[in-house]
C-alpha cells in the first residue's frame, strides 16, 4: 500500500484541557501540510501526536493504513520529528551530535558531514553546540532531517531563530524532499513558498473560551 | 537495533567523561565516605573489620544516587528525550541501555576501587574477593533501580532530596545480600549462596527498574 498518513477524527486532550476535537488530516507522498493558528491551537500537540509521542483521546491516526499504535516501529523508522528543543548537547560538537542521531537511526556516522552541508552548517561542524548562536544550532538541528532518509517530516516552526538564507535553505530542502515522494507536517508562520502546500488553520480551542466565560 | 543500543551508551559514556567529572563525582564520593570512617571511628583494626562491609555498600549506594540525578534529566531538558522515545526500536531497550551506560559510567570504577578501601577497611583475603563479587553483582541493580527514581523526578526541581528519598528504600535488599555475602567470608563461610541472592535481586530490579521507569517517562513525554 502507498505510504500515506491520516488522521481521522481525532481528540485531544493535554493536561485535562481539550485541545481540539475531532480534527482530520491527511498526507499523501509529495504533498505537505501547514499547520498555521493562534498560540495554544494545539498544533505541537498535533505535530506529537502525528508522530506517536502523544496518544489521542479518540479518533485513529494510520500510517499507510495501520494503525500507528500496532506498529509503531516501523512509523518511527521512517519519520522525523523536530520539535521546539534542539535534542543536542551543548558539550558535543555538531559533526558528534549528528553522528549519534545518524548511527542510532540505524544509518552512518559519516552521513553527519553531508547532513550538515544540507543546511549551512559545515563551516562550524567541529565546534561544541554551546558555542553557536542560536540560528546556528538551529541549522545543526534541522541537519538531523539529513542523517537518515525518512519519507515523513514532522517540523515544529523550523524557522525560529533562522536568518534569511538559511530559511530559503530550508524552503529548497523542503522542495527537493517533497519532489522526492516525501511527506511534511510543518508547523510554521513563515511563508516558505512551497508549491502544493495546503494550510490547515488551526482555531484556538473553543473549550478555553468556554471554560474562561 | 544492537548498532542502535552501542551508539547511545557510546554518547553517554562520552558525555559522562566529558561533562567535567560528571562520571567521576560518584566514585570520588565513594572513596572520600569510605576514607572518613578510619578517621572517625580509629583506626582499630577489629572494629574498622567490622564495619566495613557495612560501610562500603552503604557508600556504594550513596554514590548511585548521587550520580543518578542526571540520568534523564538533561536528555529531558534538551529534547533529545523526544528522539530516543522515536528511535524504531521498544523505548524500553533505549531505557535499558542508559541505565547500563550509567553502570558503566558511575558505577564500575567504584567495583574498581573497591578493593583497596576495603583494604584500608582491614578486609583480607575471602573478604576482600566477596566485596568485589558482590558489588560487581550487585551495583547494576542499583542503576536500574535508580532509574525509576530519575524517571519520576524528571521535570521537578530539587529532585537530587526527592530522588534519594525514593531510591534508598529500595536499595535495601542489595543492601542486605550484599553486606551478608561479605560478612560470611569474613566468619569463614561460603558467600556464594547470599551472592546468588543478591544477583537475583539485580536480575529483579533490571525487569522492573526498565519497565517502571520507561511508562514514568512515557508518562512525562505525554
Amino acid at each position: 500500500m502507498a505510504d500515506s498518513l491520516v488522521a481521522s477524527k481525532v481528540t485531544a486532550r493535554r493536561g485535562g484541557r481539550l485541545v481540539f476535537r475531532d480534527l482530520d488530516l491527511a498526507v499523501f507522498p509529495g504533498e505537505a501540510v501547514i499547520l498555521r493558528g493562534p498560540n495554544g491551537a494545539g498544533k505541537s500537540t498535533l505535530l506529537r501526536l502525528l508522530a506517536g509521542l502523544l496518544r489521542p483521546e479518540a479518533g485513529d491516526i494510520t500510517r499507510a493504513g495501520v494503525a500507528i499504535a500496532d506498529d509503531p516501529e516501523s512509523h518511527r523508522a521512517d519519520l522525523h520529528y523536530i520539535g521546539h528543543s534542539l535534542a543536542l548537547k551543548g558539550i558535543l560538537t555538531a559533526a558528534e551530535n549528528l553522528a549519534f542521531w545518524a548511527e542510532a537511526r540505524g544509518g552512518d556516522a559519516a552521513d553527519a558531514a553531508s547532513a550538515l552541508a544540507k543546511t549551512g552548517a559545515t563551516a562550524f561542524a567541529n565546534l561544541e553546540v554551546r558555542r553557536l548562536s542560536a540560528g546556528q544550532q538551529r541549522r545543526v538541528s534541522l541537519a538531523r532531517l539529513f542523517v537518515t532518509p525518512a519519507t515523513l517530516w514532522l517540523l515544529d516552526e523550523p524557522t525560529v531563530t533562522l536568518d534569511q538564507a538559511a530559511v530559503a535553505a530550508l524552503a529548497r530542502n523542503m522542495t527537493d524532499h517533497l519532489a522526492a515522494g516525501g511527506m511534511i507536517v510543518a508547523a510554521t508562520h513563515v511563508e516558505l513558498g512551497l508549491e502544493g502546500a495546503r494550510v490547515m488553520e488551526m482555531a484556538a480551542s473553543p473549550y478555553d473560551a468556554e471554560a474562561a466565560a | 537495533m544492537t548498532r542502535t543500543l552501542i551508539a547511545l551508551i557510546k554518547r553517554d559514556l562520552n558525555l559522562a567523561w566529558r561533562q567535567g567529572g560528571g562520571a567521576l563525582l560518584g566514585t570520588v564520593f565513594f572513596a572520600v565516605a569510605v576514607v572518613l570512617f578510619p578517621l572517625g571511628v580509629g583506626p582499630e583494626p577489629n572494629t574498622l573489620a567490622r564495619i566495613a562491609a557495612g560501610v562500603l555498600w552503604v557508600a556504594a549506594l550513596l554514590a548511585a544516587v548521587v550520580s543518578l540525578d542526571r540520568l534523564f534529566e538533561a536528555d529531558h531538558d534538551d529534547g533529545s528525550l523526544d528522539g530516543l522515545a522515536l528511535l524504531p526500536l521498544p523505548f524500553s531497550l533505549v531505557v535499558a541501555a542508559k541505565c547500563l551506560a550509567h553502570w558503566l559510567a558511575s558505577l564500575l570504577p567504584v567495583v574498581i576501587i573497591s578493593p583497596f578501601l576495603g583494604l584500608m577497611m582491614r578486609l583480607e583475603g575471602d573478604a576482600l574477593v566477596a566485596l568485589v563479587l558482590a558489588l560487581l553483582l550487585g551495583t547494576p541493580g542499583l542503576s536500574f533501580i535508580g532509574a525509576i527514581g530519575a524517571a519520576l523526578a524528571v521535570g521537578l526541581r530539587r529532585a537530587g532530596a526527592l530522588l534519594s528519598l525514593l531510591v534508598l528504600p529500595l536499595y535495601i535488599p542489595a543492601l542486605i545480600f550484599g553486606v551478608a555475602a561479605v560478612e560470611a567470608a569474613r566468619m569463614g563461610l561460603d558467600p556464594a549462596p547470599h551472592l546468588m541472592l543478591l544477583f537475583g535481586v539485580t536480575l529483579f530490579a533490571v525487569v522492573i527498574g526498565t519497565a517502571a521507569a520507561t511508562a514514568a517517562l512515557k508518562f512525562d513525554l505525554e
